[in-house]
């Protein structure tokens, strides 16, 4: 029984992780209409300007700052610049090909232009664990829940609570209707990739103690938010967040009752069964794409 | 129709050329001839479910290891040749359809996701089931086949019968193509909502599609084993299944030599510039996938349609497109 509660508690910290990874991919979809396949290289970039700054001499939380804003200049507006905006009117599938173009050039600098070798990176948190009410914790799986749930918090309150939180979900619900309504489409647009770009470089944060930077670590991350955004709901912010969580907790369980061999499988398994039974995911609401 | 003819002429003479030329060439470039035959292959069926139906795949690769894993482990039985190629394209097909029929009921782009966390599974069950695959020690020693009474385990000879089997599934697939049947597969990538309201199964036709390409994916694994003689799960990684997506884009999707062009990108380029002895090409070797991603992001902006695309791009004639396709 302790066992069980220790990969809950483990499961639902990796799948936060997840959770923020598909967040980014999810709000992406609904402003933009983007489907991003470099999501995972969008983490593993941070990820490595981080340790970059941190071997300049900065701490961790500094090195953090300044990739959130490297980030956001880069991953987010240049993004959205130099990629999204002259391909967008093509339509969805130039697109796709052109960010899977993008996640294989980001992946192949960082091999050959650093490194192709794992590389530690300090965690956040402290070591170690405690134990409460009989079951051992870490210090790092409570950090990371606190953290990310705090940051899933904060985006919706961001979302429903606020003026500009409400006219970003208005064109993205009605790109038409909101221009009408005098909303700055574009500006809001450029927000969602803001923050989008923030959200990896948290994800990176948290998700790199454990994985290790290397130049294909997004692959499996970026997967896992794709399968979390679409098992959750791909329509719905609060959909993002139950898928990532629902297979970081079903990995743990299925690597250790079962075969740690197939952990990675549950992800496709979980999606299959999903878009069988629920094809608009376990939050969505069923949707009429637009001709 | 005379420009058919000529066309379909030049066509075989190119061919004849490079089956002389090979006769002349070092072993190792036969070997990547025949390498090129086998991925062309998978990169034909592909396009049938890109190119023509409209759809992405990014797990051909996964099915290309099937079949290349069927083959290894029923040869090495003693079963003949031209009966483990019908196994393992029936059930790639087979396979194709209970993926695609879940994905493509939804909507249209999670096949993308499908295919993606498939080619996944396929990878961990090649290097994990230790008992039937071999794990990543792979299995070796496959038997080339003997047909019709001909050894083909020189590497010419394997090459000529990769060759004029490429030959064979290309015919096929152009005669699909051809065929009211294969037409409906253009009709709903250009304008599906039209072409349902004709009475065309957008689903039914969509799937058919996703399962004769995964077949012929499995076609070409059942080549590559005979080919290559030792398998190992690294070849079937989603990477390969990717680059077989951008083959087909690359060169020019929908059209039908488009893979042609964007297999020899991916799988020819990047040897020749490992083997030559150029430093400057040597560099170019390390830095080759870097310049390949910028390139497809290049390529999406400026010229969507694919290399093939470039000549209507100066001619300037929709009408030409709607011809080729």
């Amino acid at each position: 029984m302790g066992d069980f509660v220790q990969l809950i508690v483990s499961g639902t910290a990796t799948g936060a992780i997840y959770a923020l990874a598909a967040l980014g991919f999810t709000l992406l979809w609904q402003a933009a209409g983007v489907i991003n396949f470099a999501q995972g290289e969008f983490v593993m970039v941070p990820a490595f300007s981080m340790l970059f700054f941190i071997a300049a001499g900065a701490p961790l939380w500094l090195a953090f700052l300044l990739t959130c804003a490297l980030a956001m200049l880069v991953l987010g507006y240049g993004f959205k610049r130099m990629i999204v905006d002259p391909l967008i009117k093509h339509g969805v599938i130039p697109l796709v090909i052109a960010t899977l173009g993008l996640s294989i050039a980001v992946k192949s600098i960082v091999r050959a232009g650093y490194s192709a070798e794992a590389h530690p990176f300090p965690s956040p948190f402290p070591p170690g664990q405690f134990a409460l009410a009989g079951i051992n914790v870490s210090y790092a799986d409570v950090g990371t829940l606190v953290l990310a749930g705090a940051i899933v918090v904060g985006l919706q309150a961001f979302l429903n609570r606020t003026v500009t939180g409400r006219a970003m979900q208005a064109v993205a619900q009605n790109t038409e209707a909101a221009k009408v309504l005098g909303i700055n489409v574009k500006r809001m647009v450029l927000y969602v990739f803001l923050i989008n770009a923030v959200l990896a470089v948290v994800a990176a944060l948290l998700v790199t103690p454990t994985y290790l930077a290397k130049f294909d670590m997004g692959d499996s991350i970026g997967q896992k938010a794709f399968f979390a955004a679409i098992i959750g709901g791909f329509n719905q912010t609060r959909g993002a967040l139950l898928g990532g969580v629902l297979i970081g907790v079903l990995e743990n369980v299925v690597g250790f009752y079962v075969s740690p061999a197939y952990k990675e499988g549950v992800a496709l398994l979980l999606f299959l069964l999903v878009i069988l039974f629920r094809p608009e995911g376990l939050l969505g609401k069923s949707e009429e794409r637009k001709v | 129709m005379n420009a058919t003819t000529a066309k379909s002429g030049l066509l075989a003479a190119a061919l004849v050329a490079l089956a002389v030329a090979a006769a002349f060439m070092k072993r190792s470039d036969v070997y990547l001839l025949s390498l090129c035959c086998v991925y062309l292959m998978a990169t034909f069926g592909l396009n049938l479910t890109v190119g023509y139906a409209g759809q992405m795949s990014l797990g051909q690769a996964a099915f290309f290891g099937i079949g290349a894993y069927h083959a290894a482990i029923l040869l090495k039985l003693g079963f003949p040749f031209f009966v483990v190629l019908p196994i393992a394209a029936v059930s790639c097909f087979a396979i194709g359809l209970a993926l695609g029929f879940p994905a493509l009921r939804v909507q249209h782009h999670y096949l993308a996701f499908a295919t993606l966390g498939f080619n996944v599974l396929v990878f961990l069950v090649m290097r994990n089931e230790e008992k039937v695959t071999g794990g990543t020690f792979g299995i070796s020693g496959i038997p080339r086949p003997t047909v019709l009474g001909v050894s083909m385990e020189g590497h010419l000879a394997f090459f000529y019968f990769t060759l004029a089997s490429l030959v064979v599934l290309a015919v096929l697939l152009w005669w699909l193509l051809r065929s009211p049947w294969g037409r409906a597969f253009a009709a709903l990538r250009d304008n599906p909502i039209r072409a349902e309201s004709l009475g065309v199964n957008i689903t039914a036709y969509t799937l058919l599609a996703f399962a004769i390409g995964a077949a012929c994916a499995g076609v070409g694994g059942v080549y590559y084993a005979a080919l290559v003689e030792f398998i190992e799960p690294g070849p079937f990684h989603v990477s390969t299944s990717l680059l077989m997506l951008l083959a087909v884009i690359v060169g020019g999707s929908g059209r039908f030599f488009g893979p042609v062009l964007g297999t020899i990108i991916i799988i020819l380029l990047p040897e020749l510039l490992r083997s030559s002895s150029m430093e400057a090409l040597k560099f170019m070797q390390k830095w080759y996938l870097v310049f390949f991603g910028v390139a497809v992001v290049a390529l999406m902006v400026w010229l969507p349609g694919g290399l093939l695309s470039i000549g209507d791009r100066f001619r300037k004639a929709p009408a030409a497109k709607e011809k080729n396709s």
